[in-house]
């Protein structure tokens, strides 16, 4: 197995992610550095952190093996990783229990997050009610509406939710709107980044929070399958979930691992959000990675049925994985999504984030083309209840 | 060399500090781009900064942002800046030009060429925001010996050891952000300005030029006690969009020439 020890200590990984802020957040962003590096490295740091992933979040997840869907698929077997099941019903929480753990420490009381499909925003907004902080989470006033009763659980759990009206007012505006108050509120502010982009450390360490899948998954596809998995499958929209599972395969090269972006309404209508797939890199958030841009360089707005992947960047470690070929990444379309979606429902008695639906709908594509002792593990990163009224919607239900 | 290093010393010879007006690009049309800079420099501006919009600037406040989206919504590019820039060039021989911007449009351009065509475009500086000192050395390196100035911000949160790495580096003049905040915000506090201005003052080879956040001839009258330069921008599209279309290069000149009296006073 080769060594990976991405980014260098600059935040780059080769030509991509580096810190590329306006001169005010550098002081932050070089505090921020320093204690996130020196906490990596402290048992009790780290000891508090597994603690809280166990008897807070719930983990380990567990692995479960889809066999009434592989067997109708008469293909690889299809395994999933069950981060739906999770406190709060996705990944994101590993990353900001991380992340507000280090916020106390470095002593600011107030943080602010970004939200696209506001799995990330109630993650945030419930450590902050766990460790009794100030919380402000700014979210695209499209996505408010498309994902009401996020905006309720985390008003329920005391955050303040502000609608950001500028751009596209998705995700991406969002984020603009947080590195704003963080800009002006830096002394007592901590930014709590949902996702492997931003600037250096935050890829990094967004990534070492969230890889602790991936570390569960091997030891527990040992003990269920007595091997590793031939494909680790992940839906990509900024890439925290993909990274957190991909991170401990990457070393091992015989484990394909498979990016999934949101194809929307097919890569060529343009209205898509696949980055890697029919992106460029450029600048954008305090890093370099593919982006969705014109010829000028100006951001274009994205789509996908998917909130959590509707975002025009990617982390800029998956723009490494991608040119030096460690992953490969696909899109998935819109209603690719919504079958999967629909088959796990009825097939598992699992209903899945539309996100993680992504990630589903390209393994129950590769599947039937593959051995039977083949075996696909699939990040199943969140839970769909979120997304009831988006499925309805599409079925022309209305409540 | 640039023009700025000579704009700096008339202006010294003459007791008085640089007021430099910034705008987007395109805002409120690309033809009236160019007659907007000479109504600035009638009414008394010493350097003119020319806005690149982009479509997420994330230092600016809502001010700039709706200048920043109306020119996109004017179709402008980078090229339509580095046009305007050389027509004014071709007029005016004197006023430096600085261009300032997100990174994006010119990673998108790719940097070389961009150096190349700030150079015939007689651009005199370039201050890209999100580009700090150590992601941005070879952009600096093609600007330097095209005698294009490297535009650096300091801020209120810069260390000791920052200040001395900008000082390093910069060349033109240091641009201070004068609060904690994105531009057009309301809480400059001159006191602290002041402390800080100081602090870079003492290491710094360039002149130092203060903006965000100064919307009137007393504060920038305050501010010119302690500074090289004033830059003024949300309080000039704020006047644009206050004008009708054809006035504005009239209301803006206006608008200069009140803050040059106020400076001047």
């Amino acid at each position: 197995m080769k060594i990976y020890d991405m980014p260098d200590q600059e935040g780059h990984f080769g030509p991509y992610g580096g810190t590329f802020v306006s001169e005010t957040l550098i002081a932050a962003i070089d505090e921020l550095k320093a204690q996130y590096l020196y906490y990596r490295d402290d048992p009790k740091f780290q000891a508090e952190f597994a603690y809280e992933l166990k008897h807070y979040v719930g983990r380990p997840s567990p692995i479960y093996h889809a066999r009434r869907l592989s067997d109708f698929l008469e293909g690889a077997q299809i395994y999933l990783k069950r981060e739906d099941l999770n406190h709060t019903g996705a990944h994101k929480i590993n990353n900001t229990v991380g992340q507000a753990m280090l916020a106390r420490r470095m002593g600011k009381q107030r943080i602010i997050a970004e939200t696209g499909a506001g799995q990330h925003g109630v993650a945030s907004a419930t450590v902050a009610a766990r460790y009794g902080m100030e919380c402000v989470v700014y979210m695209g006033s499209e996505d408010i509406k498309r994902q009401a009763q996020n905006v309720y659980r985390m008003k329920l759990l005391g955050a303040c939710v502000v609608p950001v009206e500028s751009g596209s007012k998705t995700l991406k505006d969002a984020l603009n709107e947080a590195m704003r108050d963080w800009v002006t509120n830096v002394q007592n502010t901590f930014y709590i980044i949902g996702t492997v982009a931003g600037p250096h450390p935050y890829p990094m360490m967004v990534r070492d929070f969230n890889s602790v899948v991936g570390r569960e998954c091997l030891t527990q596809m040992l003990e269920m399958a007595g091997r590793q998995p031939d494909v680790v499958l992940a839906c990509v929209g900024g890439g925290s979930n993909a990274m957190g599972i991909f991170h401990s395969y990457i070393p091992d090269e015989s484990v394909r691992l498979v990016g999934v972006e949101a194809g929307g309404e097919g890569i060529a209508t343009g209205h898509h959000a696949a980055s890697l797939s029919a992106g460029s890199p450029g600048v954008l958030h305090g890093n370099r990675t593919y982006l969705l841009q014109d010829s000028n360089g100006q951001i274009i707005e994205t789509h996908s049925i998917s909130a959590g992947l509707d975002y025009p960047g990617v982390g800029p470690e998956h723009a490494w994985l991608k040119d030096t070929h460690r992953a490969e990444y696909v899109a998935i379309n819109d209603d690719e999504a919504l079958h999967a979606f629909h088959t796990l429902c009825r097939m598992e008695g699992i209903i899945p984030a539309l996100e993680s639906s992504h990630a589903l709908a390209q393994a129950m594509k590769m599947a039937p083309a593959m051995d039977k002792d083949k075996i696909l593990l699939v990040n199943l990163s969140g839970r769909g209840d979120k997304d009831m009224a988006t499925v309805a919607e599409y079925s022309g239900i209305t409540f | 060399m640039s023009r700025i290093p000579a704009t700096f010393e008339r202006l010294t010879h003459t007791g008085r500090k640089a007021l430099i007006p910034f705008f987007s690009v395109g805002d409120p049309s690309l033809p009236l781009c160019v007659p907007i800079m000479h109504a600035m420099v009638a009414g008394g501006a010493d350097i003119i900064e020319l806005g690149i919009p982009f479509s997420d600037p994330m230092a600016d406040g809502p001010t700039i942002q709706r200048s920043s989206g109306r020119a996109l919504k004017n179709g402008v590019t980078l090229r339509d800046v580095l046009k305007s820039a050389a027509q004014f060039r071709h007029e005016d021989g004197i006023t430096p030009v600085v261009l300032m911007g997100y990174a994006n449009p010119i990673e998108r351009m790719g940097r070389e060429r961009f150096a190349s065509q700030c150079a015939e475009a007689g651009v005199d500086g370039v201050l890209v925001v999100d580009y700090p000192p150590n992601e941005a050395r070879d952009l600096g390196k093609l600007l330097g010996p095209r005698g294009i100035d490297s535009i650096f911000l300091l801020s209120p949160t810069s260390t000791e050891s920052r200040i001395k790495e900008i000082a390093a580096l910069a060349t033109g003049y240091i641009y201070y952000v004068s609060l904690r905040g994105v531009t057009g915000a309301s809480h400059i506090d001159p006191q602290d300005v002041a402390h800080h201005i100081a602090r870079i003052k003492a290491v710094a080879k360039v002149p130092v030029g203060v903006g965000f956040g100064i919307r009137d001839g007393t504060t920038a009258r305050q501010l010119a006690e302690v500074a090289d330069a004033i830059v003024i921008g949300s309080r000039i599209v704020e006047e644009i969009e206050a004008s009708p279309i054809n006035d504005v290069p009239a209301s803006v000149g206006a608008l200069i020439n009140r803050f040059r009296q106020a400076m001047d006073a």
